[in-house]
């Protein structure tokens, strides 16, 4: 078979909040069916450069090819793009005036006006398998936070996307609810998503994830295969990074 | 000698003239609240706009009815624009016309603040699930919204219910004005018939007012979850 083409392409990406440059040339190459765990020290751009990629920032240089398609330009329809790149963040952010089932079904029936029978097939299919289809009708305050999460990736992968971004999704929960988070992510990467992952659990990291990206200051400072970047991490500052969390 | 007054009340149409001012209190507050809601959220909606010259105008709009007694802007529009402009305009149009306007204001405030203090997380995760603005505003902020401005509203409604009284003021007949009519017939005759009409039309009020403000503070209660 011939090279398959990266699914997402990001070239010498640039970021700026004014003067101060946050993220400072980032290349990436993500091949479809790949998990990728972002590592690096807080401040370091590392959930600023997944806001870029899903249009949540604007970027002030470089390019982000989905698919081979440049998604800088004025054209670019994010809402498009957004249905391909899903995204699930740190803070619990279902809809609280809307029940669970409603969160799920309100992009695939109002964005994407699919049929309600099929969306609410999958969505519950989707709820069991994260182990929650009796939650279908409890509102967001019923849930723990545990549960929300869960619920906030089903919401997201309903809509079918090619790529999923997470971005620090744990990193609110009360630690005993990280793991049941944590397991339908791994789920996932088991059944081939492509994934992008912001994270503060090296071990998740390690299990999961077939290269890790190891940021600081805006920059890309190494990039191994997981097993390779934990047991031998080749520059200083990653070495220091994995010293300090070893506690 | 003080109850001599309290039968001036029930004398001849004197009772229902007063139930009757009281109607025109309350259609003029009506009408008015009615339309102060309708542009109060559209305004409302406008103004979480980013844009300083969006903001800026609304921003002046507001804060002349805050600054400025509404008395005022009574008087300005009832005397000083027909008399500039030969535009005749009766006293309920021209009550419609502040009321409103001043309405309109408030609530775009309260609409305006509930949805900017709504978490900006949920902002964000509308558009990553691909939701356009409007979308996002009609299933996400203004359904949340509601249930934070509906309590500030009432509170204004009560608000707008008892400033109608200073329509008085350019001569629109509404509760109070029927009721100095009926003090002035009555005055002689009757010392304290004004403690009479005037104690009743407190009532009136209260029984107007008083459920409206009791209402908004359990929807707070119950909503402050």
């Amino acid at each position: 078979m011939a090279e398959q083409v990266p699914i997402l392409q990001v070239k010498g990406l640039v970021k700026k909040y004014g003067d101060k440059v946050v993220l400072n040339g980032v290349d990436l190459q993500v091949e479809k069916g790949k998990v990728i765990a972002i590592l690096g020290p807080s401040g370091c751009g590392k959930s600023t450069f997944l806001r870029c990629l899903n249009g949540l920032e604007e970027v002030q240089g470089g390019d982000i090819l989905l698919e081979n398609k440049s998604l800088i330009s004025k054209t670019t329809k994010w809402r498009d793009v957004r249905q391909k790149i899903g995204m699930v963040f740190q803070s619990y952010d279902l809809f609280p005036n809307l029940t669970v089932m409603e969160n799920i079904l309100l992009s695939p029936l109002k964005v994407q006006k699919r049929q309600r029978e099929e969306v609410e097939a999958q969505a519950k299919e989707l709820l069991a398998r994260v182990g929650l289809a009796d939650r279908a009708n409890d509102y967001p305050r019923q849930l723990s936070g545990g549960q929300k999460q869960r619920i906030a990736i089903v919401r997201a992968l309903c809509i079918n996307p090619d790529i999923m971004l997470f971005d620090e999704v744990t990193a609110s929960l009360d630690p005993e609810m990280v793991r049941e988070v944590l397991d339908v992510i791994a789920q996932l990467a088991d059944q081939g998503m492509t994934m992008l992952i912001v994270t503060h659990e090296m071990n998740f990291a390690k299990l999961v994830a077939d290269e890790v990206i190891f940021m600081d200051k805006g920059s890309i400072h190494e990039k191994a295969p997981a097993q390779q970047f934990f047991s031998n991490p080749q520059t200083e500052r990653a070495q220091q990074f994995l010293n300090i969390l070893q506690f | 000698m003080l109850n001599s007054g309290i039968s001036v009340l029930f004398e001849g149409t004197n009772f229902l003239r007063l139930l009757e001012g009281l109607f025109e209190t309350l259609r003029v507050a009506l009408i008015a609240v009615v339309i102060s809601i309708v542009m109060g959220i559209i305004i409302g909606i406008i103004r979480t706009s980013k844009n300083k010259l969006v903001q800026i105008p609304f921003r002046i709009y507001l804060e002349l009815f805050r600054i400025i007694p509404i008395l005022v802007w009574l008087f300005v529009i009832y005397y000083i624009v027909p008399a500039n402009f030969g535009l005749e305009l009766s006293s309920e149009l021209v009550a419609l016309i502040v009321f409103s306007l001043w309405g309109a204001a408030e609530i775009s405030d309260i609409v305006r603040g509930a949805i900017i203090s709504l978490p900006k997380h949920q902002v964000e995760s509308s558009k990553a699930l691909g939701l356009g603005v409007v979308q996002m505003y009609r299933y996400v902020l203004i359904p949340q919204a509601t249930k934070r401005s509906i309590p500030p509203m009432i509170n204004l409604i009560t608000r707008m219910i008892k400033t109608t009284a200073l329509l008085t003021m350019i001569g629109f007949v509404e509760v109070i004005k029927v009721g100095q009519q009926i003090i002035n017939v009555n005055n002689l005759e009757h010392p304290t018939v004004s403690f009479w009409i005037y104690g009743f039309i407190f009532f009136l009020y209260f029984c107007i007012c008083f459920p409206l403000s009791r209402f908004s503070r359990k929807l707070e209660q119950k909503w402050a979850t």
